[in-house]
């Protein structure tokens, strides 16, 4: 039920957003996300951008668990 | 863009990757010294560590125990009776999530309404409840709110449009549930044993970190945001681990790519305009308080509540452990009704409808 899922924002008409998820186009509400652009991904939930994806929050995570795996 | 589907998916396909994986399970496998008992709160994470194997690769000692985390699953029959009650009304339309309509009530089920023609429509999306509302202004549209905080506030904005439209035919079924008390109902039930917390993530994106505090300051135990990919998992299980070993307790995000401190107050607030809090009645664990939400005053002529329809009173199978299997005091095998009676083609309770209902994930996945 709860489930998220993210895509990318491609265009941005008053509240409602394209979002490519995994290359099909959805429309999705911005209501609970307003602050968007173009590029940035959001995370979707029953047709609502929820939040934001930080993509840079994504990478460091990706970095940390790398050098754990490497058991840097 | 094409009509065609990628495969690849950004923030998915790289937290999914194996070598890592072994790394990061050597590192638990390193860390880990005493037998703990971690709770995964939610039911995507039931799903995601049955999908992976997360279970059969981790050090004997770690135990994992699914929690409570499936809106569908903990719905209460009376809930149920209501919407099946109200779907036998004259003119009007039950718009619902489609994991609902399979949920067995006390005699019937919305699927065997929607066979004997009762106007039944699964949507994806709160807002399609009011498209339905305006496109059938002559009939009563009731859309069965359920949820925790993630979707709270999809309901919450359907709600805020209906008043600013002025549509008048359009009701809320509420049986939305707040996730952190029922945190603390488990707690302080003291029937399983609790070591630390796999918080859900999604429902983490709304709420942040601040309402579940309690866990760390008033019950000592550890407690971290999780996401959803294996990786995530893993990593979100070595958090607690390492918190566990170095004797601390604290609320720490893992998931730090979709959830912030704050949680999103832009959602929050449009909760708070619409909804109080108020107790909820979960199956199984029966009613904890502040674990719904109420209308506000000013909201309230949407309650679907206020329909007057006469509902069965309530029963369930005498044999179904779906109440035990929510808050991890049984496992599915344990239910004599598992595999034997009840599978997905024939569920005798919710746990065995919703694709993330613990007995569902097991009948899947073992």
């Amino acid at each position: 039920m709860c489930l998220g899922i993210p895509g990318r924002v491609v265009e941005i008409e008053k509240n409602v957003a394209k979002v490519d998820v995994g290359g099909f186009l959805r429309d999705i509400s911005l209501d609970l996300c307003p602050d968007v652009s173009i590029g940035e991904y959001v995370l979707i939930h029953t047709g609502f951008a929820i939040q934001k994806v930080d993509e840079k929050e994504a990478e460091e995570t990706l970095d940390l668990l790398i050098k754990m795996a490497k058991g840097i | 863009m094409g009509g065609f589907g990628r495969n690849d998916m950004k923030f998915i396909d790289e937290f999914r990757n194996k070598e890592i994986a072994e790394g990061l399970i050597q590192k638990i496998q390193k860390t880990s010294t005493r037998p703990i008992q971690l709770m995964e709160v939610c039911g995507t994470h039931t799903v995601s560590i049955f999908r992976y194997g997360i279970r059969g690769i981790l050090p004997e000692q770690i135990k994992l125990i699914s929690g409570p985390g499936c809106p569908v699953c903990v719905t209460p029959n009376g809930d149920i009776d209501l919407a099946i009650a109200l779907s036998r009304q004259k003119d009007l339309i039950i718009a619902t999530f489609g994991d609902m309509m399979r949920v067995p009530g006390s005699t019937s089920s919305l699927q065997k309404e929607k066979a004997e023609g009762r106007d039944i429509r699964i949507i994806y999306s709160s807002l399609e409840a009011l498209k339905i509302a305006k496109e059938h202004p002559q009939k009563k549209v009731v859309f069965l709110a359920i949820g925790f905080e993630t979707t709270s506030p999809t309901i919450a904005v359907a709600i805020l449009r209906a008043k600013e439209e002025n549509l008048h035919n359009l009701f809320f079924l509420n049986s939305q549930k707040r996730v952190p008390p029922a945190l603390i109902a488990l707690l302080q039930s003291k029937q399983v044993k609790i070591d630390g917390f796999i918080l859900p993530g999604h429902v983490s994106t709304i709420i942040g970190t601040n309402p579940y505090q309690f866990i760390a300051k008033d019950f000592g135990r550890p407690a971290v945001i999780t996401g959803f990919e294996p990786l995530d998992i893993l990593q979100g299980i070595w958090m607690l681990l390492k918190q566990i070993e170095e004797n601390r307790a604290a609320v720490e995000i893992q998931y730090r790519r979709a959830v912030h401190e704050e949680g999103n107050p832009i959602a929050l607030r449009k909760i708070e305009e619409v909804f109080e809090k108020d107790e909820g009645r979960w199956r199984g664990i029966g009613l904890i308080p502040d674990s719904g939400y109420r209308f506000k005053e000013s909201y309230k002529e949407m309650d679907a509540r206020n329909f007057e329809v006469e509902v069965e009173p309530p029963k369930e199978h005498p044999e179904c452990l779906c109440g035990e299997v929510l808050q991890g005091i049984k496992n599915p095998p344990e239910c004599c009704l598992f595999k034997k009676v009840c599978h997905p083609e024939n569920p005798i309770g919710p746990c065995m409808v919703s694709i993330e209902g613990t007995c569902h994930t097991y009948f899947k996945y073992q």
